[in-house]
C-alpha cells in the first residue's frame, strides 16, 4: 500500500475486512456445525447401537404400540434393531459399479470433446456434456423409472444374463427392472459428466510442445492421446473419479426412484433391489417419526453422520489429488 | 526408382488401435448425449399431454388439479435461497479473491469444495435436526431456504472468486492511484468488472436450488395450498416433490402431474444453463 494511512482509514479497513473475514468463517463454521449437531442429535443412539449399527443386517423398528423397554440404559421399542449393513453394501456397490463403468466412457467423452470432435463443434458438444451435469437429480430419477426400467427388465438384464450367466454375480432372476443395475446406470450417467469435465481440463493443459515432439516421434494421433496425454493426465483421472464416487455414493433421488428399496437384505446378483444410505435416510423418516421414543429418528441422524464422513473422507481425498495435479503434469 | 522405407509390420495393428480408439471415444460420447437428449424428448412428449391452464391457475389436489402452489412454492423458496446466499457467497468470493492468500483463505477453499461434495441429503437431515425440530420451526419456508442457501454458498463463492481473480490488477492499481479506498476499489471497481462472472454464479446456484429434491423433504414437507406469508411453521409445495412423489400414483393423472413439473424444471435448468454460456462467451472488454 503507497502512502501513509489515515488512522480513520485503518479504522474503516479493519473493520470491514473484519466483517468480511466474519462472512467467510460461515463456510467451515457450518461444515464443522452439521458435524456437531448430526453427532450430538445422534449420540444416543450411536451408544444404543454400539457396533451392531454397522454389522448389523436388520433394520427393524421394532414394536411401536406396545409400551417401550429399557435397553442398555436407552429406552427403544420392543425389538428394534437398526443395523445399517444392507445400506453400506448398497451405496459401496452401487458405486462402485457406476464408476467402474462411468470412468472408461468419461475418458472417451473427454478425450473426444478435446481432441477427436471437429473443433468448431466442440464448445457445443461440451456444453452437452455441461447439461448432463445440470440434470437435476430427480429428474434422471423420471427418465429412470419411464425409460431405463423397461430396458434393464425387458433388454439390458436378460442380455447380460445370457453373456455373463457363468459369473454368478449376474446369474438369477432378472427381475422387474428396479435394483442394483439400474442405479449403478443411473449414477454412471451422473457422474461422467464430472469426471470427463475435469479429465478434459487436464487434458487440455498439457503443453502443445510436449504433442509436437510426440508427433515428431511419429506418434499418430490416438497414440498422442493414449501414450502421452492421458498418462500425464494420470492424477487428475484419478481424483476426478474420487470426485465421482463421492457424489455417487451421497446420490438420493435418483437412487431412490430405481433401486427397489431393498429393506434386510442383501442384493444377491446384479438385479436385485438394493437400498443406499442417502436413499434410505430420504424414505424413511415417515416411519421412523411412528417410533415413539425417537429412537429411530436419532438412528437415521447416525447413517446421515455414517454418509457425511465418508463423503467427507472420499472428496478430501480427491481434493488432495486434483491439488496436486499441476505438480505431477509438469514431472 | 524412389527409396522407399520398408512398410513397417506393426503398421497396421497401429491404425487399428487408432481406428478402434476413436471409435471407443464417440461411442462414449454418444453413450452420454442420447440420455440427455432422451430425457429431453421424453418429458417434452409426456409433458405436453398434460399441459392446459388449469396446470397454472390451479392447485394440486390430491393426484390432479394444477401446480399453481408447487410452481410459487419453488419461486418462494429458490428466492429465499438466494436471499440468504447471495450475500455470504458473494462476499466470501471477494474475501477468497482479494486476501485470501493466507492459510485462512486456503482453508476456506477447501472447506468449501469438501461442502459441496456433502449430500445434499444429509444437509437436509442436519436442518432437521436443528431447524425443523430443534427450533421448533417445523416443515416450513425458513428451513427449506436456509437448507438450499447452505447447499449453494460453496459454489457462489468459488465461482465469484474465479470471476474477481480475471479482473486484471491494472484496475485495480488504477483506483489506488486515484485515491480510492480498499473497500471502494472493490465495490466500485473489481465488482463491477466481474459482474458478468458473478451472475453465472447466481445463475447457476439458481439452476442448482430450482432442481433440488431430497433436503427439502426434511426441511420444506410439502403442501396442496398456496403459501400464505409464513416463513415457519407453514410446510410448503414444490416442484421436484411432484416429480417423485405423483410417479409413484398409480394414476394416470398424478403421471402428468408429475411430467409436467419435470418439464418446467427441466425447463428452468436449460435456461439458466443457456444464460450460463451466454454471460460466459462475452468476450471481456479489453484494457
Amino acid at each position: 500500500m503507497a502512502g501513509p494511512v489515515s488512522e480513520d482509514e485503518m479504522n474503516n479497513r479493519s473493520y470491514y475486512r473484519l466483517l468480511l473475514i466474519g462472512i467467510t468463517a460461515l463456510i467451515p463454521l457450518s461444515l464443522f456445525a452439521v458435524f456437531v449437531f448430526l453427532g450430538t442429535y445422534s449420540w444416543p443412539a450411536i451408544r444404543f447401537n454400539g457396533l451392531h449399527f454397522l454389522i448389523g443386517k436388520t433394520w427393524s423398528l421394532g414394536n411401536l404400540y406396545a409400551n417401550p423397554i429399557t435397553l442398555h440404559g436407552a429406552v427403544v421399542p420392543r425389538g428394534a434393531r437398526y443395523g445399517v449393513l444392507v445400506f453400506v453394501a448398497g451405496t459401496v456397490l452401487s458405486s462402485l459399479i457406476a464408476l467402474a463403468i462411468a470412468v472408461p466412457v468419461s475418458l472417451g467423452v473427454a478425450v473426444f470433446l478435446s481432441e477427436g470432435a471437429p473443433p468448431r463443434l466442440r464448445p457445443a458438444l461440451s456444453f452437452i456434456v455441461e447439461l448432463l451435469a445440470g440434470v437435476p437429480s430427480v429428474v434422471y430419477g423420471l427418465w429412470g423409472f419411464a425409460v431405463l426400467i423397461p430396458f434393464v427388465a425387458a433388454t439390458l438384464g436378460p442380455g447380460l444374463k445370457h453373456l455373463f450367466g457363468w459369473i454368478p454375480f449376474f446369474r438369477g432372476p432378472v427381475g422387474g427392472g428396479y435394483g442394483l443395475l439400474s442405479a449403478s446406470l443411473v449414477l454412471a450417467l451422473m457422474v461422467v459428466p464430472i469426471i470427463a469435465a475435469t479429465v478434459r481440463d487436464a487434458l487440455s493443459k498439457v503443453p502443445l510442445e510436449i504433442k509436437e515432439a510426440a508427433y515428431g516421434l511419429g506418434a499418430s494421433r490416438f497414440e498422442v492421446v493414449s501414450r502421452v496425454m492421458l498418462p500425464m493426465a494420470r492424477a487428475s483421472v484419478i481424483g476426478a473419479s474420487i470426485l465421482g464416487l463421492g457424489r455417487a455414493l451421497g446420490e438420493t433421488m435418483a437412487v431412490l426412484m430405481v433401486s427397489g428399496g431393498a429393506l434386510n437384505y442383501l442384493p444377491g446378483n446384479i438385479y436385485g433391489p438394493v437400498s443406499t444410505m442417502a436413499s434410505f435416510i430420504a424414505s424413511q423418516l415417515d416411519s421412523a417419526l411412528q417410533d415413539p421414543t425417537g429412537m429411530a429418528v436419532r438412528s437415521l441422524a447416525e447413517i446421515a453422520l455414517l454418509l457425511f464422513g465418508i463423503t467427507v473422507l472420499v472428496n478430501i481425498l480427491a481434493r488432495l489429488l486434483i491439488g496436486r495435479k499441476g505438480a505431477t503434469a509438469r514431472a | 526408382m524412389p527409396l522407399r522405407a520398408p512398410k513397417p509390420l506393426w503398421r497396421g495393428r497401429r491404425t487399428l488401435a487408432g481406428v478402434l480408439g476413436w471409435s471407443g471415444a464417440v461411442l462414449a460420447f454418444v453413450l452420454v448425449a442420447f440420455p440427455l437428449l432422451d430425457i429431453l424428448y421424453l418429458i417434452t412428449r409426456r409433458a405436453f399431454s398434460a399441459f392446459s391452464l388449469t396446470l397454472f391457475t390451479q392447485v394440486t389436489n390430491g393426484i390432479s388439479g394444477g401446480l399453481l402452489n408447487a410452481i410459487t412454492g419453488t419461486a418462494v423458496l429458490v428466492a429465499g435461497s438466494l436471499i440468504i446466499a447471495a450475500p455470504v457467497g458473494i462476499l466470501t468470493g471477494v474475501y477468497l479473491a482479494e486476501f485470501g492468500h493466507g492459510r485462512f483463505g486456503s482453508t476456506v477453499r477447501f472447506c468449501s469444495d469438501v461442502l459441496t461434495g456433502v449430500p445434499s441429503i444429509v444437509l437436509g437431515y442436519f436442518s432437521y435436526v436443528t431447524l425443523v425440530i430443534g427450533l421448533g420451526w417445523q416443515f416450513s419456508v425458513m428451513a427449506g431456504a436456509i437448507t438450499l442457501a447452505i447447499m449453494i454458498v460453496p459454489y457462489l463463492a468459488r465461482l465469484t472468486e474465479l470471476a474477481l481473480q480475471r479482473v486484471p490488477n491494472g484496475l485495480r492499481e488504477a483506483g489506488y492511484a486515484l485515491g480510492m479506498r480498499e473497500a471502494t476499489v472493490i465495490a466500485r471497481v473489481v465488482v463491477p468488472a466481474a459482474l458478468p462472472g458473478v451472475l453465472t454464479a447466481v445463475l447457476l446456484s439458481t439452476a442448482i436450488s430450482v432442481g433440488e429434491t431430497a433436503p427439502l423433504i426434511y426441511t420444506a414437507g410439502w403442501s396442496n395450498y398456496l403459501w400464505n406469508g409464513r416463513f415457519t411453521h407453514e410446510p410448503i409445495g414444490y416442484l421436484t416433490y411432484v416429480i417423485w412423489s405423483f410417479i409413484n400414483q398409480p394414476f394416470a393423472s398424478a403421471h402428468a402431474l408429475a411430467f409436467a413439473a419435470a418439464f418446467l424444471v427441466i425447463a428452468a435448468v436449460l435456461v439458466l444453463n443457456i444464460g450460463v454460456h451466454l454471460l460466459l462467451r462475452r468476450k471481456v472488454p479489453a484494457h
